[in-house]
């Protein structure tokens, strides 16, 4: 194609009419472009985050002669109280150690190592701890590396890293596990335990709430004391001669409690990545969940945005086909102005993404090395496109259909659309108050707007119900005795932060409806006025009209967000929000959405009806 | 200081400015005007005069700068906007050039929208607009949305629409502007007589057979009335006898 052919015609009126409208409605095309840019970013960094807590296991697996299987004997969770203990009381291993042991592919072992379910009290905290009973030699298979301090010694405690970080404790501390005064003698990381505060089953089965759990390793006298009066368990590290058989091990030599006999409960060395990787992994969740509502609630902004500019541009169509373009090309025109802005919006965003995700990156200190440099894989670039490009074209499409098959006449005349009749909305509104039956007839003009307000309000009800359910879920009453979790509160950094975007987002969004709405019905308000209407009767005509799809909409989101949530997080316990909260929500959402729809109705009802009815 | 009694409108040193400094436009100019009670008043004038304004100031839909405005002995210049919307109600009717019918609406349902807003009940406000629709020839086309109604069918919707609240003043805007000559007599007819009936009629026209329906011709320019001329219809005539329609009178 040359410069001079037809198709580079082509491109150049559109480039020309494109950017002559953007500059046109230059604050306009920079919300699209930020709103797009946004959920776009959020994105990107969701799923720049997946996998990036491999490369730090593996080094930490190295570092420490992680094992490939993990057998827990006995164990399952601390028993229940007044229950029935699972494990043996300060008694001897169970036999099944030794089959274990001898099973075909174990190449080494160490272990087993006994551990009971303790407490650590420090600086005022009082937390929950698995102590490991360790030997003062080192171990051939998954010998925790000391990041600060010695290995065991009688009366010393190690402490896991990513706990110690936690609980703020430094070697030479001196702390309290169960009734037993210990020194901090050293502080270690492993490969053997997710690090503080992901856990796996066998340290938080059975917990009525999710509470993290630290690890302790204490010498072997000092976990037998320990577990004088509580359940004894053991921990076997096994070396497998495949270790990327270690799952279908894991899979084939454990076995579920039977009457009578101690359970086994084995565990391969991916799991124990996988755990580890949930601290980065919860952030994923949320950042995806949050990209996707930034994306509904940038549909919803952006499809009244674009009804609205393409009622201006009427008058622009009729030049258009008057001049000889066909509908096709007339729906192109229109739809090129928002993709371009989406594209150019999923470019900042993928760009910002990447810069950021960095940032939320960090393992925590219970694993040695960082995730290294972030790929933007093309999946990444391409479910980034598809909501860049995919928010302006839905948005953008009826619209443009609609305006592409206007009459070359009507649209020279700029004639407006006839709003469609609803006979029996009518019918019902002439029996209401005034306000009511102005709000009724109002929403009945606008259909459209008023379902993609009720959709904005819904999506930004069930994010805040969301993370409401969230929080309550990582914020289990007394759990986690006071002490810093890095996962919380870096969940509670990012749902903030989503928080607010989203209600930035719903709050610009239902500013544009109701000023896009107060702008439609400037005329009809204005008649309205003449015909005898008071200002006030017509603002509250408008925001009853705006408040009227919001109920069921706030209504919906609210059962909503506690679904998506679950779903989300694949939570076993329900964490519904107490009912307070929801009637919060509901009733703030409702008086935002009046307050905001009353601004531009106010202004617009200062102006004298007559000034109005001339310009029409 | 107070209106003249028997006046239904009275209008003292009435300015009306938009704009400041150098970009001041004094749209109506220290207008005096008194209009009795019954009385059928013509306004002409060439475009921008400012007689559209003062139709608009008189009916309370724009707002003084200065000056007095009397309706019906009360002083209703520096009224609220919702005292102002009362008396939109209640005592004054537009009728507007481009006739500003809502589309959506059918004929009975636009003549019926002023008495909902006045707070009459549906049943008494769907009576009350047959009730005009049928004094206006279109009882049959009661259904119809405006776009199915010619010209002269929507103005004269628009009038049954001013009527509804019985209102004492009606305040035509080129009435007949957008008709052709058949309706623009439809319409005359119908105003004469609404004449007959006692209310009082103001109406802004550029067409001199139109104003020469009425019992009294103001011309304006510049924002301020030029000349004041008494017609041949007379306060209690007959709206003159569409002369120049070539109608029968």
């Amino acid at each position: 194609m040359t410069g001079n052919s037809p198709g580079w015609g082509r491109l150049l009126l559109l480039w020309r009419l494109a950017s002559g409208d953007v500059r046109r409605h230059l604050v306009e095309s920079v919300m699209v472009f930020v709103v797009i840019a946004a959920a776009a970013a959020t994105l990107t960094v969701s799923l720049a985050l997946s996998g990036v807590t491999n490369n730090p296991y593996q080094q930490t697996r190295m570092a420490t002669a992680g094992p490939d299987v993990i057998a827990d004997v006995g164990g399952g969770g601390p028993a229940p109280v007044g229950g029935q203990a699972s494990g043996s009381a300060g008694g001897s291993p169970p036999s099944v150690i030794a089959s274990l042991v001898g099973a075909p592919g174990v190449t080494a072992h160490s272990g087993p190592y006994p551990y009971v379910y303790s407490t650590v009290r420090f600086g005022g905290h009082r937390v929950d701890v698995v102590a490991e009973g360790r030997d003062e030699a080192l171990s051939p298979v998954d010998q925790p590396k000391l990041t600060h301090g010695a290995w065991l010694r009688p009366g010393g405690v190690v402490v896991e890293a990513g706990f110690a970080d936690a609980l703020g404790v430094r070697v030479g501390d001196r702390v309290t596990v169960g009734d037993t005064d210990l020194r901090v003698a050293g502080i270690a990381v492993t490969a053997a335990v997710p690090s503080y505060p992901s856990s796996m089953c066998h340290l938080a089965c059975g917990m009525a709430v999710p509470q993290d759990m630290g690890l302790v390793w204490v010498t072997r006298s000092a976990a037998s004391n320990l577990g004088v009066n509580a359940t004894t368990s053991y921990l076997l590290n096994l070396k497998l001669k495949d270790p990327a058989q270690a799952l279908a091990f894991a899979a084939d030599n454990g076995r579920m409690p039977a009457p009578g006999s101690a359970p086994v409960l084995l565990y391969a060395w991916q799991s124990i990545r996988g755990a580890d990787g949930a601290l980065v992994q919860i952030e994923q969740v949320a950042l995806q969940f949050g990209g996707w509502l930034l994306g509904l609630l940038a549909l919803a902004g952006l499809a009244v945005l674009v009804g609205r500019r393409m009622t201006e541009q009427t008058r622009r169509v009729g030049l258009l086909k008057a001049v000889g373009a066909t509908p096709a090309t007339v729906a192109v025109v229109l739809l090129a102005e928002h993709l371009v802005i989406g594209a150019a919006a999923g470019a900042a965003g993928l760009l910002a993404g990447w810069l950021l995700a960095p940032l939320l990156t960090g393992t925590g200190s219970g694993l040695l090395g960082g995730p290294g440099a972030l790929s933007i894989g093309s999946s990444t670039i391409i479910v980034v496109a598809v909501v860049a490009l995919g928010v302006p074209a839905v948005s953008s499409f009826i619209p443009a259909l609609r305006a592409s098959r206007t009459s070359t006449s009507s649209g020279l005349a700029d004639e407006p659309r006839v709003p469609p009749r609803r006979p029996r909305l009518l019918a019902l509104s002439a029996r209401l108050p005034v306000p009511v039956l102005l709000a009724i007839r109002q929403l009945a003009r606008r259909p459209r707007r008023a379902l993609l307000n009720g959709v904005s309000i819904m999506v930004t009800v069930t994010g805040i119900v969301a993370i409401l359910a969230s929080y309550g879920y990582t914020h289990p009453s007394g759990g986690g005795g006071g002490i810093v979790n890095l996962r919380i509160s870096r969940l509670d950094e990012l749902m903030s932060i989503i928080t607010i975007m989203l209600a930035v987002l719903a709050g610009v969004n239902t500013t544009f409806i109701a000023w896009a709405t107060a702008a439609d019905a400037r005329f009809s308000s204005a008649l309205e006025r003449a015909l005898g209407a008071s200002g006030r009767q017509v603002t509250s005509g408008l925001c009853i009209a705006a408040v009227l799809p919001a109920i069921p909409a706030a209504l919906a989101g609210l059962p909503l967000g506690v679904e998506v949530y679950h779903l989300l997080v694949k939570a076993q316990s329900l964490a519904t929000p107490p009912v307070w909260q929801f009637a919060a929500v509901f009733c703030v959402t409702l008086l935002i959405v009046a307050g905001l729809t009353a601004l531009p109705s106010l202004a617009a009802a200062r102006r004298p009806p007559a000034e109005v009815l001339q310009t029409a | 200081m107070s209106s003249s009694g028997a006046a239904l409108v009275t209008v003292r040193n009435l300015r009306k400015d938009y704009g400041s400094g150098e970009g001041l436009v004094r749209a109506v100019d220290g207008v005096n005007l008194e209009i009795a009670r019954g009385e059928a008043l013509a306004v002409m004038g060439p475009s921008g005069c400012g007689k559209t304004t003062l139709l608009h100031l008189m009916g309370g839909i724009n707002r003084v700068s200065s000056g007095e405005l009397w309706l019906d002995g009360k002083r209703v210049d520096g009224l609220p906007e919702r005292a102002l919307a009362r008396i939109r109600r209640r005592e004054v009717g537009f009728v507007f050039q481009a006739f500003y019918l809502m589309d959506e609406l059918t004929a009975q349902e636009n003549v019926e929208l002023p008495a909902l807003l006045a707070g009459r009940s549906s049943g008494e406000a769907r009576q009350r607009a047959r009730q005009l629709l049928d004094q206006v020839g279109l009882a049959d086309r009661a259904g119809h949305l405006p776009s199915a109604l010619s010209g002269g069918q929507r103005q004269r919707v628009a009038i049954a629409r001013a009527l509804v609240n019985e209102p004492h003043l009606l305040l035509a805007d080129e009435p007949t502007g957008n008709l052709d000559t058949n309706a623009t007599l439809d319409v005359l007819r119908l105003f004469g007589k609404l004449h007959e009936s006692g209310l009082t009629l103001v109406i802004v026209t550029h067409d001199e057979r139109i104003a020469a329906t009425a019992d009294r011709l103001i011309m304006m320019r510049d924002g301020a009335f030029v000349d004041e001329a008494m017609l041949s219809g007379g306060t209690r005539g007959d709206l003159g006898g569409l002369r120049g329609f070539g109608g029968e009178g």
